[in-house]
This record gives C-alpha cells, sequence and structure tokens, in this order.
C-alpha cells in the first residue's frame, strides 16, 4: 500500500525540515531578544532602528526575503555563508538565514509584550536597589517576561516549522521540495498529500502539547 | 521619553547613552556603507536598472498586473474563508459532542498543515481531477490553499469573537425566549463580527504575504512571480527586489494601522459591549495552537 515511498527519502526530508526549525529556532531567539532589549533600551537610537526593523520584516513575504537571499544576497552581493562550491549547504544556510531573520522580529514582539507583563513594581524595586538598566534587564524583567512568554513563543516556533516549507522555494531538500517532487510523478496524490500532511501535525503537535504544558508550569504566578 | 525600565538619565549617563549611539551609529554607517559598495561593484546602483520605475512601462506591464493577481487572490481567498470559517467557529461551540468534535479535528488539522502544502496538493489535484485550464490552476490552487488554511484560522477568530462576549448577552437572550440559532444569529454574531473586524483585518496582511508562496513554487502570476519576468528584462534583480519589497510594506503596513485604528476605534466606542479582538488574538490564533494555551500568554507574535 505505502510502494510509492519507495525510492523517496521522505525521512530525510523532514529530517532537513527539523534542521531548519532548531538552527533558525536558535538564531531567531538570540537575535530577537537582542531586538527586543533594543526596543526597550534607553538609546534613542536603538529604540529607532529596533522599532524599524520589526516593521520592515513583518510586512515583508518570508518568500521574498529567501527569494533574495538567493537570487540577491548569494548571486549578487556574493555572500557565501563559507559555502562557496556546496550548493546544497548554501541553500541550507541561506533559508537558516532568512528565516532567522525574519522570525526574530515576531520573537521580538512576543518578548516584548512580555516585558509589559512584569509589574511595574518589579523594575522600580530593582532600580530602587541600584541596579542599572542592563542589570535590571537581565536579573529582573526577563527571567519574569520569559517565563511569561512561553506560550506566545511556542506559537511562534510552531509557526516557524511550517515556515520552514518555504525554503522549498530556494530549492533546499526539505518536505515541502520531496512532496512536490513526489505529487507530480507519483499517482497516489491523496496518499502523499496525508503522508506529509501527518509528518507536520506530528512535528507541531508535540511542541504545542509540551509547551502549552511547559507554559502553564513556569507562568508566574500572580 | 522615559521608562521604568531605567531612572532619568542623569549627566554621566546622558554621555554613555550619546557614546553608544555614536558606536551604534558606526556600526549602521559601516552596514549601510558595504552595502552601497556591493551594489557599486556589482553595477546595481547603475541608473539603467533604476529608470524602469520610474516609467510607466515597468509598471503596467509587469508590477501593476502582478500587483492586482495578489489583491484578486487575497480578497477571493478571504470573501471564501470567512463564511466558512464562521460556519467551524460556530461549529465549535455546539452543544452537541458530535458537531463540535470534527469541527475541532478539522480545525486543528488544517491549521498544523503548512500553506504551501495545502497548496502544492490543491494544484495536483486539480491538474488530475478536474478540467481547469493550466493557465487557471495556479489562481484556483493557491486560493484553495488560502481558504482551507485561512478558514480554520478565522474560525478560531469566530470562536474567540463570541466567547469574548458578556454571558449575559446569552442570558438576557434566553430570558426574552429565543432560541439557540436565534441568538446566535440575531444577538451574539452581529456583535462578535464587530468585535472581530480589527482581527479580520490583521488577517488579510498574513493571506497577502501567503500569496508571494503561490507565485514562486506554483507559478501563479502574483507580484513576486511578476518580478522575476520583469527582472529578466531589465536585468535588475536588486533594484526589482528592493521596489517588490517596497510595495508589500506600503500594503501591509496600511493594513495593520487601519487595523489598529478600528481597534482603537471600537474599543472607544461607547456602544456595544466593549469586546474587541487585535491584532494580537490572529497572532495567537495562526500558529496552530495545537496545545489550547488560550489566554496563558500576553498576546503573541506569530506569522
Amino acid at each position: 500500500m505505502f510502494d510509492f515511498l519507495e525510492g523517496y527519502d521522505v525521512l530525510g526530508a523532514f529530517w532537513m525540515t527539523v534542521k531548519l526549525t532548531v538552527f533558525s529556532a536558535v538564531g531567531s531567539l538570540i537575535w530577537g531578544t537582542l531586538l527586543a532589549a533594543m526596543r526597550v533600551s534607553p538609546v534613542p537610537l536603538m529604540r529607532g532602528f529596533g522599532t524599524a526593523y520589526v516593521n520592515i520584516v513583518r510586512n515583508i513575504p518570508l518568500t521574498v526575503i529567501i527569494v533574495f537571499s538567493s537570487l540577491g544576497l548569494a548571486d549578487i552581493f556574493g555572500v557565501t555563508l563559507g559555502a562557496k562550491d556546496d550548493f546544497d549547504v548554501l541553500g541550507f544556510r541561506l533559508a537558516v538565514l532568512s528565516l532567522v531573520a525574519y522570525t526574530a522580529a515576531f520573537v521580538c514582539e512576543s518578548i516584548r509584550s512580555g516585558i509589559n507583563t512584569v509589574p511595574l513594581g518589579q523594575a522600580e524595586a530593582a532600580r530602587a536597589i541600584g541596579l542599572n538598566f542592563s542589570q535590571t534587564l537581565r536579573l529582573i524583567v526577563l527571567p519574569q517576561a520569559f517565563r511569561s512568554v512561553i506560550g506566545p513563543l511556542a506559537n511562534v516556533l510552531i509557526a516557524l516549522t511550517k515556515n520552514t516549507t518555504v525554503a522549498a522555494a530556494i530549492g533546499v531538500a526539505e518536505a515541502a521540495t520531496l512532496m512536490k517532487d513526489m505529487i507530480e510523478n507519483e499517482a497516489q496524490t491523496l496518499a502523499i498529500g496525508a503522508v506529509f500532511a501527518l509528518g507536520f501535525v506530528i512535528l507541531t503537535l508535540p511542541t504545542g502539547l509540551i509547551l502549552g504544558w511547559l507554559a502553564k508550569r513556569l507562568a508566574v504566578k500572580r | 521619553m522615559s521608562s521604568v525600565l531605567y531612572d532619568t538619565p542623569g549627566p554621566r549617563a546622558k554621555r554613555r547613552n550619546v557614546l553608544l549611539s555614536v558606536v551604534f551609529f558606526a556600526l549602521l554607517l559601516l552596514l549601510a556603507w558595504w552595502i552601497w559598495q556591493t551594489m557599486d561593484d556589482k553595477g546595481q546602483l547603475a541608473g539603467a536598472l533604476w529608470k524602469p520605475f520610474v516609467e510607466a512601462d515597468a509598471w503596467t506591464t509587469y508590477l501593476l498586473p502582478g500587483l492586482s493577481n495578489t489583491l484578486k487572490a487575497a480578497a477571493l481567498a478571504m470573501v471564501i474563508a470567512l463564511p466558512l470559517g464562521a460556519f467551524f467557529g460556530i461549529a465549535r461551540l455546539s452543544d452537541h459532542r458530535w458537531v463540535r468534535g470534527p469541527a475541532a479535528v478539522v480545525v486543528e488539522f488544517f491549521r498544523a498543515i503548512p500553506v504551501l502544502l495545502l497548496m502544492l496538493f490543491a494544484n495536483e489535484l486539480y491538474a488530475r481531477y478536474t478540467d481547469v485550464t493550466s493557465e487557471d490552476r495556479p489562481f484556483y490552487a493557491v486560493v484553495t490553499g488560502l481558504v482551507l488554511y485561512n478558514a480554520s484560522v478565522l474560525a478560531e477568530v469566530v470562536r474567540a469573537g463570541i466567547l469574548s462576549l458578556p454571558r449575559g448577552q446569552t442570558e438576557a437572550a434566553k430570558a426574552i425566549g429565543l432560541r439557540k440559532g436565534q441568538t446566535m444569529t440575531s444577538i451574539l454574531l452581529p456583535q462578535a463580527v464587530t468585535a472581530m473586524l480589527p482581527a479580520i483585518v490583521s488577517q488579510l496582511v498574513v493571506i497577502v504575504k501567503d500569496t508571494a508562496l503561490g507565485g514562486v513554487m506554483i507559478g501563479y502570476g502574483e507580484l513576486l512571480n511578476s518580478r522575476s519576468t520583469l527582472a529578466a528584462n531589465y536585468a535588475n534583480v536588486v533594484p526589482s527586489f528592493i521596489v517588490v519589497a517596497a510595495i508589500y510594506i506600503v500594503l501591509n503596513f496600511a493594513l495593520t494601522t487601519f487595523a489598529s485604528w478600528l481597534e482603537a476605534r471600537l474599543r472607544r466606542s461607547k456602544r456595544g459591549t466593549g469586546a474587541v479582538l487585535g491584532a494580537d488574538k490572529v497572532d495567537d490564533v495562526n500558529a496552530a495552537e495545537v496545545g489550547g494555551t488560550y489566554g496563558t500568554g500576553a498576546g503573541g507574535g506569530a506569522i
């Protein structure tokens, strides 16, 4: 019944999806946190940069960013990210770079809304005992903010998992690329669709359940 | 502007902030200089490459038809997805388990699948089992993919919209003897739709952004797709990307601004129950919230 799977590396394709997700998630968490710190910082120029970045990146389709990373950044600007000759590695790295640049804007907004949930008294108390801005942010506000944004960040992570399919636009060998290939060459359209749909349900369902449980457990009780 | 995170700067903090500004500005300048230099090296700044965009030809042949296709697909997808979403949203609130259950499964299933897979699948389905011409097929496939995904997102928006209304509304409707269907159609739904308006406009941004996927992957002639024909004609890859990105930014920024204006207006208005679903809700719902973390977060930020 499943003989149409023969000759195709479905698991390998989903492994690529997982790798794209993990690398982009780590990268966008770091870059998004930095952006959020910029957006609440005392330096007006940094605040302006953070706001401009988020508003610009959020309003461009991810597809435009990923296609540009290949046709513009790699082909014309000559950014090869240390993978000049290996086309597959280059595609992967460009996809991760684009996903990080795009997802970070959403991570930043989540964290910023988390910062807003931390009661004023916390930051005021921190200032009263003489902590400066970066100490207040690192030691008092962000740890509490992170705990309250696990839910929203889980949503961003799930959206990121689904967005890795856009990497198919520059030919990264992940799930959507393989599905396009299979669905055009094999007769079992419905079965192929079901296999790939199931793959994504398997990837996103546990993420939502585990992180949802964690969000409830770790939320600061107020 | 002052914030609770830091004191009003004194002389030392002021000096440090100025220093940080200068350093940061220098870094930004360096980046800008590198971009400018590389573009210059690769000849992307040549006036000839930018000239098409101030002439009518590039706009009337490529960009405007592309933009109109983008808007056409987005608008049609929204118009079809809205009633479908309302149907599933209301079904999820049903008193009967055998209605609630299947509706929940359908909604959660389509929210968990990337919209690209839905488009690819629809494209192949139309190719094999219908006689839609190959010119029309990408349009059908894009709209189908967008409808399936966004109907399930809007179902959650509708459900949240109805749940956001005060209980008193249902109770009052029951007290004057309305049946369940009447309560829904004449009391709850009209108020919920008003509360949902900002969320629906925000969802349009997501739809507009997703049309670009159809352009690249199944050849629908939308804005990003027409960019590549344009760039092939004038050999201006970087300028064309910048112009197209600017169009998307202006369009989506206008929609976002309109949504927040609507939200603020509804919050201010004295009529109604004051229940409003803002853009935050859309972010929450969009990311296949399988864990059921409703209301635990502080308004998420999904895609």
